[in-house]
């Protein structure tokens, strides 16, 4: 409903501006064309196919340990899913690190189920005729998030840290093509082709953006998690490829979430 | 200069990691610290090598442009400089075929990781610019450059202006959002004729 009436915003404005420029109007209409389509396919989420998977692997005994994982620490206490992923990644004590989800579901699939970190991390994210457990359980734990203010802590010295790497990483370039994330996601009302960018250094943009990952992407069949998301821009940016649940990736993850602070989450969402 | 900014970053980690956790004041890793951390979280693949992490002074310099910190005009300067030895032209016309520059402009596969490197980079144009009026699909990170040509004139000044631009934008306007298609070796001196042609010959589209 809330995305319904933002998008209704962002239609008007987009028709003002377009209305304003000569040789904008069919872009205009294109754009609200998007934002239909968008609208469309907020009233049906596959990602609830996710979610549902999701709780029944969060459930399930397996590992060498045969365990479930409903003793988990997100960082609430062990086994607190609502609102868990409101306040990730954060820092934990057991490990001594800041941990994302899914490096947080690394860590409990090891600690309780008995895999090895290669094991847990193997499959990180699905494919074509892939369905992996990472996507279910990322899906799973943040739809019980799903209406919660987003709000990360840097009160301990290695947050703290981990946001100052993740700023300078966003501004990091480098590459065959000089980008860096803030290429595309540094300044305000920019588009590649017809897709809007959100500049994730504007509180505003940010928090729309952050809350809406991870997403069912129509376009791929897949849920996408927040460590999908970045892997993807990185490549797109000709950098090599990023590692899943790696130091870097966490650092950029609690950046974004601290910029997005404030924000009503509201995922898993969909998108094209 | 690089020297004593050096010096001063080190000495920036060197108060920062002095100073208790729960300080307010905003402590920046060093260029070795973020480096070390990239190196440490990216694998190499396909064409991508861990390489590609390794910033060239440009990058570098660019690198620490914020909202509240932009680009002082010495630095800029002695960027536009340095970037402006790299430009090289070829002998002969700068204008291609259009119709090949509007395929390149399309095009956005080359130098991904996910890419075929024996398969030739596309300049993906559109992406940020508006060119064609056909193409409705064009993005607005760079300036529209619809009727480029007609509106400036035809000339081999404004020719030789565009292949320099497009070789290397940074030559002309430092920390450019555009990459550097000669000079990084994303298109071919051939590739960046044909994109010239697209905004400076009278028959492309992008005159129409």
């Amino acid at each position: 409903m809330k995305i319904a009436m933002a998008i209704g915003v962002a239609g008007i404005a987009g028709a003002t501006l377009a209305a304003s420029l000569s040789l904008a109007q069919d872009k205009g209409s294109a754009a609200a064309g998007i934002e239909q389509y968008r609208a469309a396919l907020a009233d049906g989420n596959p990602a609830e196919l996710w979610e549902a998977r999701g709780e029944g692997l969060w459930k399930e005994k397996r590992g060498p340990k045969k365990a479930s994982l409903e003793r988990c620490d997100l960082g609430l206490g062990p086994g607190v899913v609502k609102g868990a992923y409101t306040i990730l990644p954060k820092y934990f004590p057991d490990t001594d690190k800041v941990e994302d989800l899914e490096s947080r579901l690394v860590t409990c699939m090891v600690t309780l189920q008995g895999f090895t970190p290669e094991q847990a991390k193997k499959d990180p994210f699905g494919g074509p005729g892939k369905k992996v457990p990472m996507d279910a359980l990322v899906a799973y734990v943040t739809s019980e998030s799903r209406g919660m203010p987003m709000h990360v802590s840097l009160a301990h010295p290695k947050e703290k840290e981990a946001y100052e790497l993740g700023r300078e990483i966003f501004f990091y370039r480098g590459g065959s093509h000089d980008f860096g994330c803030t290429s595309c996601h540094g300044a305000d009302g920019k588009r590649i082709r017809l897709q809007d960018l959100p500049n994730l250094t504007n509180p505003a943009d940010a928090r729309r953006a952050y809350s809406t990952w991870p997403a069912y992407r129509v376009s791929q069949g897949e849920v996408r998690s927040m460590q999908w998301r970045l892997n993807d821009c990185f490549r797109q940016q000709r950098f090599p490829e990023l590692e899943f649940v790696s130091p870097a990736s966490i650092a950029l993850t609690l950046y974004l979430a601290k910029n997005a602070d404030g924000a009503k989450f509201d995922a898993p969402a969909i998108k094209r | 200069m690089n020297i004593r900014r050096l010096t001063i970053l080190v000495l920036t980690v060197a108060a920062g990691c002095s100073t208790m956790p729960s300080q307010e004041t905003t402590h920046t890793p060093s260029h070795a610290e973020v480096a070390a951390l990239l190196k440490s979280s990216f694998k190499a693949k396909g064409q991508a090598g861990l390489d590609r992490l390794d910033q060239d002074e440009m990058q570098r310099l660019c690198s620490e442009v914020r909202a509240d910190k932009p680009l002082a005009p010495d630095v800029a300067e002695k960027i536009v400089k340095a970037q402006a030895a790299t430009l090289r032209y070829p002998p002969g016309s700068l204008l291609g075929d259009w119709k090949s520059g509007e395929k390149i402009a399309q095009t956005g596969v080359g130098m991904q990781y996910s890419d075929d490197p024996t398969h030739p980079s596309g300049g993906n144009c559109y992406a940020c610019h508006q060119l064609a009026p056909h193409e409705m699909s064009y993005g607005t990170i760079g300036p529209s450059l619809y009727k480029f040509g007609a509106l400036r004139g035809y000339t081999p000044e404004m020719q030789k202006y565009v292949y320099g631009k497009v070789y290397n934008p940074d030559a002309f306007s430092a920390c450019s959002n555009m990459p550097r298609f000669g000079h990084m070796g994303i298109l071919t001196e051939q590739q960046i004729k044909d994109v010239v042609a697209l905004l400076m010959d009278p028959s492309s589209p992008v005159n129409k």
